[in-house]
């Protein structure tokens, strides 16, 4: 196996990663104003995933730097095309981090009622956006001979996609909403299991929609190479699951489901995508692929061997704070934020 | 306007923003380990007070440098698509080690400060701020490796027509990192401490509350600020000096200096054609001898008129914007020594009154908490505007960089809303940074 293919299943654990952890925090940072209307519940809601949004969203970070040192085009075709979208979803982190540091550190109830609904749409600009996203990956967009993108902002915007957003933004929103179940506890939870049995039906229709529309729209399950076989059947299956476990009242393995489907299903969308990463609607031929947008051998090379010593490093570090704060919060609990 | 001037005013405005904020986050996170190292070695909830009355202005600032901070690796994407595939094999690689070594350290041990204070062991928790101010710093290092770079281009080839990497250890030990990132080190060290010492004066003014937290503070402070003040003044001496070999354009600008000297005299202002010198200085200041030739603009404009005719032709203009280099280098240069005499006072007058400054004078230190950020901010316009036209220096100039994806309209789009986003939070950030400093000991939490 060489090391663009390496790189391109890192970028893809990345991405893993940012959707499984951030995911949750964005659909907490959702339901903030929708748990309740009480500011103690609200407080819970926000503090669970208070010591671990940060160090989530590095996730990210951490695959635009992958993606700008493992494959310069990939960074620069993306970036610069999708140029308003992504400006909507920076513009979207910026006010969801102020968010959580800024609303409960004035009394006001106005001052904190006007951060939740920034925490709360700063949260959903990216997680429709997400969606939107992944779903023009694996459609093609017009990229020229260049590697340039020549469509426009509304290029993006087409159904196929909006479908693509909305079943990630539900997906996030049960998986957040099944986050608090496991969580918190009192009241907080009951209404997380409540929010969290209405929004499933929602996610899975749209979920099952998604895949079957993407068989017609997207070269996923015909293109020769690596086709996703049975990975969307399973990400259905853990998703079918959810419910049942939301029933029993077992919140970590509901959690565990969502988890499981959101890995599934980035992993069938890297599978249908590989060799390529960036796919020309214009002619199979100008796509991005591992080996026209990547570093050179050297770059690849330094780069594998800082992973490799600092990915495990950071893997067990991040682990041991969701050991140490595992506790469920509840409104008795010491909040900070 | 055209996408190339946007994207310029764009990456300007985004990334002087973003480093009103840095430079407190690199300076603070080191002062509140140290206070919280004196909590666990004494025992004295003095210094624990301290750690936390800082460390909750510290949060507030620290937010706004994550969000603001994300726009930054973005953006070279964004705006800079042609620069990002060009060096992408180069540069791409510290800004990934960057999100990789530092970023995941910094956020994920600030959450693990914040929220452990009764969670952890008092061992484990200094060494989360320790961790936490490490990272903190690294992610400076990281960044500035890659703006070295920009600066001094080294450890690459130009093959498959872009820049490749042949060497990472020459972009480690580049000549440039070494003397950029002390200079920015110990300019958050002195940022952090005039911070410091102005919100401490202002409670050691008004007398109200805990007055031993505040003394301590202020008296600390002075330490921390004389370090910092003074290693920043001589680490820039070697970075001057370091200028002046690889990049003599961006020395002449800084003194307007249109012909070559030898020897060179220091500029001390420029107007109306008024130019008075201290002779000998600047060939003192570029060799540490009061004579040597400095190159001056019309010289260097000839001189690189040639050398790289083959690639831009032989009337290419490699000025930079002269007088804006001039007066930011002077503002950056008379901040530093108007910081040092500043805190030096502070320290001498303290220690004679015993940090009690009965007189309301005590007051005017807290116009110091904007000293260090206009030093800092005009040296940061100095060194990327000086830089000019060069993206990368010798390498790419900065039209060549910028994204075709992209139209005016959006870029234009974007800049504004930037603008007026930026503007709001930063409302938000002072009505917060002041109430809590204002509040003082009374808005830390005292858990059991």
């Amino acid at each position: 196996m060489d090391l663009n293919i390496i790189w391109f299943i890192l970028i893809a654990v990345l991405y893993i990663g940012y959707f499984f952890l951030e995911g949750f925090d964005y659909g907490v940072g959702m339901l903030v104003p929708f748990i309740s209307k009480d500011d103690a519940e609200r407080r819970v809601a926000i503090n669970s995933v208070g010591t671990f949004w940060d160090g989530n969203e590095v996730w990210l970070l951490t695959a635009g730097g992958a993606t700008f040192a493992a494959f310069p085009n990939w960074y620069a075709t993306l970036f610069s095309g999708f140029y308003l979208a992504l400006f909507l979803m920076l513009f979207g982190l910026i006010i969801r981090g102020v968010s959580f540091e800024f609303r409960s550190k004035d009394e006001n109830p106005k001052w904190r009622n006007f951060w939740d609904w920034m925490l709360a749409l700063g949260s959903f600009i990216p997680a429709l956006l997400w969606g939107v996203a992944f779903a023009n990956f694996i459609k093609g967009v017009p990229i020229d001979q260049t590697m340039t993108y020549v469509g426009g902002f509304f290029n993006l915007l087409n159904p196929y996609a909006l479908v693509g957003g909305l079943t990630s933004l539900t997906i996030f929103l049960l998986h957040g909403a099944v986050f608090l179940t496991l969580k918190t506890t009192g009241s907080v939870e009951e209404k997380a299991y409540a929010i969290a049995n209405k929004i499933w039906p929602v996610a899975t229709i749209l979920f099952i929609l998604f895949i079957i529309l993407s068989y017609f729209q997207t070269d996923m399950f015909t293109k020769a190479g690596v086709t996703p076989g049975i990975v969307p059947i399973l990400a259905i299956v853990t998703l079918l699951l959810v419910v049942y476990f939301l029933k029993k009242k077992r919140s970590g393995w509901a959690f565990i489901m969502t988890a499981l489907t959101i890995l599934l299903a980035t992993v069938s969308m890297f599978l249908g995508l590989f060799p390529r990463v960036l796919v020309s609607s214009l002619n199979p031929e100008w796509s991005l692929t591992i080996y026209n947008a990547s570093s050179s051998p050297y770059t690849l090379k330094v780069m594998t061997i800082i992973a490799a010593i600092f990915v495990p490093i950071v893997l067990i570090y991040q682990g041991w704070t969701y050991y140490v704060f595992r506790q469920r919060i509840g409104t008795k609990s010491e909040l900070e934020y | 306007m055209s996408v190339l001037t946007l994207a310029r005013w764009q990456f300007a405005i985004t990334t002087v923003y973003h480093f009103f904020f840095v430079p407190l986050t690199l300076g603070l996170s080191i002062f509140i380990a140290i206070m919280e190292t004196a909590y666990v070695k004494t025992g004295n909830e003095k210094y624990k007070k301290m750690a936390k009355f800082w460390g909750k202005l510290f949060i507030i600032n620290f937010a706004m440098g994550v969000v603001t901070g994300i726009v930054q690796e973005f953006q070279f994407g964004m705006n800079w698509s042609e620069y990002s595939r060009f060096v992408g094999d180069i540069f791409g690689a510290p800004l990934a080690v960057e999100a990789l070594l530092a970023f995941y350290m910094e956020s994920t041990f600030i959450g693990v400060w914040v929220f452990g204070w009764n969670k952890l062991s008092k061992g484990v928790h200094l060494a989360a701020a320790w961790l936490f101010a490490i990272g903190s710093n690294l992610s400076a290092l990281w960044i500035l490796i890659a703006n070295s770079f920009m600066q001094q281009p080294v450890g690459f080839v130009l093959r498959n027509g872009r820049a490749e990497m042949t060497n990472f250890f020459d972009l480690l030990f580049n000549g440039h990192v070494w003397v950029q990132f002390p200079h920015v080190f110990f300019s958050g060290v002195t940022q952090a401490a005039f911070f410091v010492l102005g919100i401490s004066a202002y409670h050691l003014w008004k007398k109200k509350d805990d007055m031993e937290v505040f003394k301590t503070s202020f008296k600390w402070a002075t330490v921390y600020g004389i370090i910092g003040t003074i290693l920043v003044l001589i680490v820039g001496h070697t970075q001057a000096q370091h200028m002046v070999k690889v990049q003599p354009m961006k020395m002449a600008a800084a003194e307007a200096l249109w012909d070559s000297e030898d020897p060179a005299g220091l500029s001390i202002f420029y107007l109306g054609g008024i130019n008075p010198k201290i002779p000998g200085l600047l060939s003192f200041l570029a060799y540490n001898s009061f004579s040597g030739e400095v190159k001056g603009i019309n010289q260097l404009q000839q001189e690189y008129a040639q050398k790289y005719a083959h690639k831009y032709g032989p009337d290419a203009n490699y000025v930079p914007p002269v007088a804006l280099s001039y007066w930011t280098f002077r503002l950056m240069v008379g901040f530093g020594f108007l910081m040092l005499i500043m805190i030096i006072g502070a320290y001498l007058r303290g220690k004679k009154e015993n940090w009690e400054f009965t007189d309301g004078k005590v007051k005017w230190y807290l116009y110091g908490i904007f000293f260090p950020l206009i030093a800092i901010s005009t040296g940061w316009i100095f060194t990327e505007v000086a830089r000019q036209p060069w993206v990368v220096f010798g390498v790419m100039r900065v039209e060549e960089g910028v994204s075709l994806a992209t139209s005016s309209f959006e870029v234009f789009l974007t800049l504004v809303l930037y603008t007026v986003v930026y503007g709001a939070l930063m409302v938000a950030d002072v009505y917060l940074l002041k109430k809590y400093a204002v509040m003082g000991t009374a808005g830390i939490k005292e858990e059991a």
